[in-house]
């Protein structure tokens, strides 16, 4: 008996059949850490299975083993492009359960260095997308911009980037007046100046256009079905921000606008963004406008420390001073589930406390989840290289989408 | 309860848990409200139905969050917690269920596509199964990995650490050692919530002896009469011989 071979029905000329190819782990385009299995038909993407976790450091359950106050600089690692939007949820969610009152002034600091992040934040990730579909100039203008609010991170914190500086009940020091003085002068010249310069290079660009332009288009419901929030969700054409609908800190006594993409496509993700950065600096300048002078640490003096000057003289200050840094607050049992606006998304925590000094579990919901998961969905039938151009418009950090 | 903290305000809880008690009827093993959450614990069978319900019917459009916790000490020691938003109502909403190792979970992959990675998230951490997942792999760990880290049991150093062996000119894995043992620091205070005994405290809840060991008289010293003699003439023995020099000089 000998052997039948079957015949394939593509075998003549030309044989066509799909492959596969490893996007990542290290890929300049894939922002970090980040492996995608691609099953190619020619140069169509077929499927895509991205595999995470290669970042995974254990956070969740370093932070069970960690008093609240020192579980909060492992927010600052989550996301390293916005540090000061990950504490913020976590600050919250904390303060929730203690039901505590933070200071008018740490509210406001809160804010304006909140948004500073998210300017910072989308300058990362405007000038990385820039570049990931080819131009390079913008991205280092955009460095520029990126550089003077590290700096201003370091004259606030003394930490360019892992500040810390975000304390259940308030921030942690105040800043001097200069500091304030600087970046409302900023505001007014240096960022419109850089920022808008490389936008003119970039917005009406005709390659930067055919790059994305029509590509990942999401419905409406498609982007409420994958859990999508921030840009991406307004990107989609649903006018949703918790800065607006659930407003926290001071947020409800700005006036701005939500920017909406009318065609749910990369580029209207693009715009979404540069658009928030215009609207934060807006932001900030209210917030300079209205700050009130006052203390920025809770008055309660079972959470926030006293200051160091009080501790010379005051011995209850200075036992508060060493129960506060040795065993920490104790926070009343239960669960909550805190959600803000960070730069890329909804950055959620969920805290569950036995009533002990350490978190029983904290749950991190990363905004790079969701979005990176319609990976599969947002490129099937798209070109090899208009996987950077979504990846670049998705704003993915592998610091927080592994924890 | 006033509210004064700063954390994001959303709609109104009035009413909420009510009208949600009675849609979910016979699902619902219990509503509460705390720290202004409202969280819904459904019976693990019904759980896709009940989100389903409330997706449908209530306008929780979006899953944003899927945790797992997990409590050792009760009989289905996992809980899985659903986050729901509401972008409509703008509200949120906490739904779970409890697991243990061997009760699979309804998947709730059909109803929202974000619940895969969830899913794979909390068996990957938990090992809670969820039945009718597709794609149930691990996914945040190693590739090859055992165990599930984020249980109470699994130690935080964990079992295996990895370098790159020179003989072998590839990547090993070796059982962990530790320059210095994991240092967990007691912080709690001994006078209120600490769960351990102090040095010296057990003894003050054990019962009292019948016959107390003390020695009243002689006889009760157990020593022989020598001793007993002895110890009667309460003489001590002499000084030693001074030394007559020195005390001169």
């Amino acid at each position: 008996m000998s052997m039948q071979l079957e015949q394939s029905p593509t075998t003549g000329d030309e044989v066509i059949s799909n492959y596969t190819i490893n996007f990542g782990p290290q890929h300049p385009a894939a922002h970090g850490v980040l492996r995608m299995v691609m099953e190619l038909d020619g140069e169509i993407i077929e499927r895509v299975d991205p595999h995470v976790g290669l970042l995974h450091r254990g956070t969740e359950k370093l932070i069970e083993n960690k008093t609240y106050l020192q579980a909060l600089p492992y927010f600052d690692r989550l996301d390293y492009c916005s540090p000061l939007g990950m504490e913020y949820s976590y600050v919250l969610a904390v303060e929730k359960m203690l039901n505590i009152e933070v200071p008018l002034r740490a509210q406001y600091l809160r804010v304006f260095f909140a948004e500073l992040t998210r300017i910072s934040n989308h300058m990362m990730n405007i000038g990385s997308h820039i570049m990931d579909v080819g131009a390079m100039t913008p991205n280092l203008w955009l460095f520029e911009i990126r550089e003077d609010c590290l700096n201003f991170f370091e004259r606030a914190s003394g930490a360019r980037m892992h500040s810390a500086w975000f304390r259940p009940g308030g921030v942690h020091q105040d800043v001097p007046l200069k500091l304030l003085a600087d970046i409302g002068d900023w505001l007014d010249t240096r960022l419109p100046e850089l920022f808008e310069d490389a936008m003119s290079l970039v917005v009406d660009n005709r390659i930067f256009k055919q790059r994305n332009v029509d590509i990942a288009k999401v419905s409406r419901e498609d982007a409420l079905a994958w859990g999508f929030s921030g840009p991406m969700i307004r990107g989609a054409g649903i006018p949703w921000d918790i800065r607006k609908s659930q407003p926290y800190d001071v947020y409800d006594r700005m006036e701005f606008d939500v920017p909406v993409a009318t065609e749910s496509d990369c580029y209207g993700r693009f715009m979404v963004r540069v658009e928030e950065v215009r609207q934060s600096a807006k932001i900030m300048k209210q917030c300079l406008a209205q700050m009130p002078e006052g203390p920025i640490m809770t008055t309660d003096r079972k959470v926030g420390p006293p200051k160091r000057a009080e501790m010379k003289t005051s011995m209850e200050s200075l036992i508060h001073h060493f129960k506060l840094y040795t065993e920490g607050f104790h926070v009343p049992a239960g669960e909550v589930y805190v959600a803000t606006e960070s730069p890329k998304g909804e950055f959620g925590v969920y805290l569950v406390s036995d009533g002990s000094n350490k978190p029983y579990r904290c749950k991190i919901r990363p905004t790079a989840f969701s979005h990176l998961q319609a990976m599969d969905f947002l490129c099937k039938g798209h070109m090899l290289p208009d996987a950077t151009a979504i990846l670049g418009a998705l704003d993915i950090v592998f610091g927080e989408c592994d924890r | 309860m006033t509210v004064l903290h700063s954390a994001p305000k959303y709609a109104s809880n009035d009413g909420v848990v009510e009208a949600l008690s009675a849609a979910l009827g016979s699902m619902l093993i219990s509503a509460t409200e705390q720290h202004g959450e409202v969280v819904l614990t459904v019976a693990r069978p019904e759980i896709a139905n009940a989100l389903k319900l409330l997706r449908d019917e209530h306008e929780y459009q979006q899953m944003m969050e899927m945790a797992g916790v997990d409590y050792p000490s009760r009989v289905e020691r996992f809980e899985v917690v659903y986050m729901l938003l509401s972008v409509t109502k703008n509200h949120r909403l906490l739904v779970k269920c409890t697991a243990s190792e061997s009760t699979p979970v309804p998947t709730v992959t059909t109803l929202w596509p974000n619940a895969g990675w969830l899913e794979r998230e909390v068996f990957d951490m938990y090992g809670v199964i969820f039945a009718g997942n597709k794609d149930l792999r691990r996914i945040l760990t190693d590739y090859g990995f055992e165990g599930h880290p984020f249980r109470k049991d699994f130690p935080l150093t964990g079992y295996v650490e990895l370098r790159y062996s020179e003989e072998d000119k590839r990547v090993v894995y070796e059982p962990v050692k530790l320059a210095q043992d994991f240092r967990s620091f007691d912080y709690m205070s001994p006078w209120e919530g600490s769960d351990y005994i102090l040095p010296g405290d057990e003894k003050a809840d054990a019962p009292p002896v019948a016959e107390k060991k003390t020695t009243d008289s002689p006889k009760d010293t157990g020593a022989d009469k020598d001793t007993d003699a002895k110890a009667a003439k309460k003489e001590s023995p002499p000084a030693p011989a001074k030394d007559e020099k020195g005390d001169k000089a």
